[in-house]
């Protein structure tokens, strides 16, 4: 047996370096400056991370700020109105995330979210139906999460392709939408203005804001609790000798979510009315977090995540595990849906209301592009959640600053594009460089 | 794998198909002789006293109209390594699938620790120990050693996965198995090498309390130390007292690490014994001809023609 060790033991640093870079840095660094060093080597990879995201967010503010008028890109008023338009963006890209991790796509998410926001709004009219809002809601997103259930089981059960499936639903929804609109007394462009409780509920989902001494109480409360939770998890993970992050990188994670949360608080407490006072975080940044967290713990820390990760991956492996993949793929279609209704309704509050000038086609677009801006592959089993919300802000970003400098639609379509096609580019060189280096260790 | 056994159509006693098409196979000419015989005196009743962990008896499986596996006894010791030999399309993945439960037999019975069992499913094979290591690993690239090794079998506390549990488990058992050159428990497989990726699947199989583990060509597209690193790893498992059967091709691996050697020739298994009762002719020719010694005829050189 000593003999059969040493070529083992032979081979291991061979092995290992070839293997390091595409090694997550956190899982073998023992110190902040050794994970520094990884990830420095990993770059060179060609494995970004979120890198690519947190520079596309650096350029999108130094350039719009720089030839927006008046530098406006920056001002509070502004960036509070960027997580606002972002937000419809991050929901509906934590949409699509459940269905690229399986390597697959749902091209009708942006006129499901359509469908879902013209149901609520139609459902809350005073003069109409006069539902409550809650009701309201409740409906829309169970139309979504119907509307999930049947283009996934025609995906699985039929084994059709998604991207047919979802391009014909787009259009099928669209149609939909429109006889939707049609209906009730603004035929077309039933509107959520009016001093109606239920109206006026769905209106503050994006528009409402929080008092900004209970913002900074609520921001408090929630960097203490995810704080405290990073810091017991990983070190109990530490004592125990499981793998886990050197301290002082647990700390700067913790730090970071710290100083961000203070920044976005502290922008959205400033005065930004030109008359009288609008202050506070608006309803939508707490609606977009508590979305982010409880898809998060189902995605990462349940077994239904594990087993949409392993499909993504190996659908062999996960068959042979003895995972339902057809129940798993169905449910990830229909939590698509569920999600882009709540960004339908999101977009509905931001418009005050649903016109036929929505255009699913370009939203589901950007939403796709924010999710692999953010990182997520389009091939499957590489994602997260928080992927999403900073693709989103990037895709917001755009959207904003070609906005401010009212910059002609045939250009916003053309950026659309190519913004799309960044996104992929990145996406299939990282993928490539990975398989080219696994292939090398083979 | 319909093909493999095209034009060699069995009709004696399993006239089952469904579209008459055997009844062609009476016209099909004989290409192989009656084995019955010279196979008794090959087998040497095995010396060990203790019953085998699982005992195949008179196993038959066909495809149709195409029968995979004839009459197949086969015997898998707890504590002995089993190499299970043959060419291309003999019928050793059909034997390991059937065993695994993902096909069901046409006729036969298994003994498990000297009762009789049925296997239905994969599950049911799980439910007795029985685990099996295939070619390609079904590995998911994207998941971590821990993730894998624990795939369709997650520890839950309060509904949500247990990593730590998982973590420790899956540590404990890749040191029990001595695989140490792995950087991190946590690195996705995809940065593992082939040897590696082998060992993982191998302690995935071992995990769980399984008794006997199949593997299914383990070195294969391996190297020469990794190969080395494999076979290191089948002896630890039959000196922990599993039941191994590797499925092999490469005589070498066979005779480095196996205590007996069975042998498939067009689905019917033509010789069982010890390792050391074999030599690399004697292996080659039962695996070509399917049989061994002087009455074996120059008539029988189409034994081989199966492929895949």
């Amino acid at each position: 047996m000593a003999q059969a060790e040493a070529p083992e033991s032979r081979i291991d640093p061979t092995a290992s370096a070839e293997a390091a870079i595409v090694v997550p840095p956190e899982i073998v660094a023992q110190s902040l400056g050794e994970w520094f060093r990884a990830w420095l080597v990993r770059l060179r990879a060609g494995q970004s991370g979120v890198l690519p995201v947190v520079l596309g967010l650096v350029l999108i503010s130094i350039v719009f700020t720089a030839i927006s008028p008046n530098n406006l890109f920056l001002s509070a008023g502004n960036l509070v109105n960027l997580f606002q338009q972002s937000a419809v963006f991050m929901v509906l890209a934590m949409a699509e995330i459940f269905v690229l991790l399986l390597g697959e796509i749902d091209l009708a998410t942006g006129f499901t979210a359509g469908v879902g926001g013209v149901v609520a709004v139609q459902l809350v009219q005073p003069v109409t139906t006069k539902w409550p809002w809650w009701g309201a809601i409740a409906v829309a997103l169970l139309v979504c999460a119907l509307i999930g259930l049947l283009q996934g089981t025609l995906i699985t059960r039929l084994r059709l392709s998604s991207l047919i499936v979802t391009l014909a639903g787009s259009l099928i929804l669209s149609g939909v939408l429109l006889i939707l609109l049609g209906l009730g007394p603004f035929s077309g462009y039933p509107s959520l203005l009016g001093r109606n409780p239920n109206i006026l509920t769905l209106y503050k989902l994006m528009w409402g804001t929080i008092d900004p001494v209970l913002s900074w109480i609520g921001m408090a409360l929630v960097v203490i609790a995810v704080g405290s939770f990073l810091w017991l998890g990983d070190s109990r993970r530490r004592r125990s000798g499981l793998v886990a992050p050197p301290a002082s990188l647990t700390i700067l994670k913790i730090a970071l979510i710290a100083v961000v949360s203070v920044v976005v608080v502290a922008i959205c407490n400033v005065n930004r009315a030109n008359l009288g006072t609008l202050e506070g975080v608006p309803w939508v940044i707490p609606i977009v977090l508590a979305v982010l967290a409880v898809w998060m713990v189902l995605i990462q820390r349940t077994t239904f995540g594990r087993y949409v990760y392993a499909i993504g991956g190996n659908p062999e492996a996960a068959r042979r595990a003895g995972v339902n993949l057809a129940a798993i793929r169905t449910w990830c279609f229909v939590l698509c849906a569920f999600t882009a209704g709540i960004g339908g309704l999101l977009y509905a509050s931001y418009l005050g209301g649903m016109s036929n000038n929505f255009n699913g086609g370009q939203i589901v677009l950007y939403a796709i592009a924010a999710a692999v801006i953010g990182g997520t592959s389009l091939f499957g089993g590489r994602g997260k959640m928080l992927h999403g919300v900073l693709g989103g802000l990037v895709i917001g970003g755009i959207y904003n600053g070609m906005y401010l400098l009212a910059i002609d639609v045939k250009w916003q379509f053309i950026v659309t594009g190519l913004v799309l096609l960044v996104a992929v580019t990145i996406d299939a060189l990282s993928r490539r460089s990975a398989t080219s280096g696994s292939a090398a260790r083979v | 794998m319909h093909r493999c056994w095209g034009g060699r159509l069995h009709g004696s006693r399993h006239q089952l198909d469904h579209n008459g098409a055997a009844a062609s196979g009476a016209a099909a000419p004989r290409l192989i002789p009656r084995y019955s015989e010279r196979v008794a005196q090959v087998i040497t009743e095995s010396p060990s006293p203790a019953e085998p962990l699982l005992r195949l008896r008179g196993i038959e499986k066909h495809f149709g109209p195409v029968q995979a596996l004839y009459n197949v006894d086969l015997d898998l010791p707890s504590g002995q390594v089993t190499a299970l030999c043959g060419d291309n399309g003999a019928g050793k993945s059909v034997l390991t699938k059937c065993i695994a439960g993902i096909y069901q037999v046409d006729h036969g019975q298994f003994f498990w620790e000297g009762q009789p069992v049925t296997i239905h499913s994969p599950r049911d094979s799980a439910k007795l120990g029985i685990e099996t290591v295939y070619q390609d690993l079904a590995l998911a690239d994207n998941l971590d050693i821990v993730q894998n090794m624990f795939l369709g079998r997650e520890r839950l506390r309060n509904g949500l996965l247990n990593e730590d549990d998982m973590e420790r488990a899956a540590s404990q058992t890749l040191a029990n198995l001595r695989v140490t050159t792995v950087r991190s428990i946590r690195q996705p497989v995809a940065s593992l090498s082939g040897g590696q990726r082998q060992s993982v699947a191998v302690a995935k199989a071992v995990m769980w309390n399984s008794k006997l583990v199949m593997l299914d060509e383990p070195t294969a597209a391996l190297g020469v130390v990794q190969t080395q690193m494999v076979l290191d790893l089948v002896r630890r498992l039959r000196d922990r007292g599993l039941a191994v059967m590797v499925i092999s091709h490469n005589l070498n691996d066979v005779f480095e690490v196996a205590d007996r050697i069975a042998i498939l020739h067009l689905g019917r298994k033509v010789a069982e014994d010890r390792a050391s009762t074999f030599d690399r002719q004697s292996v080659v020719e039962y695996m070509t001809t399917g049989a061994h010694g002087p009455a074996v005829q120059a008539g029988n050189d189409k034994g081989q023609h199966g492929t895949s």
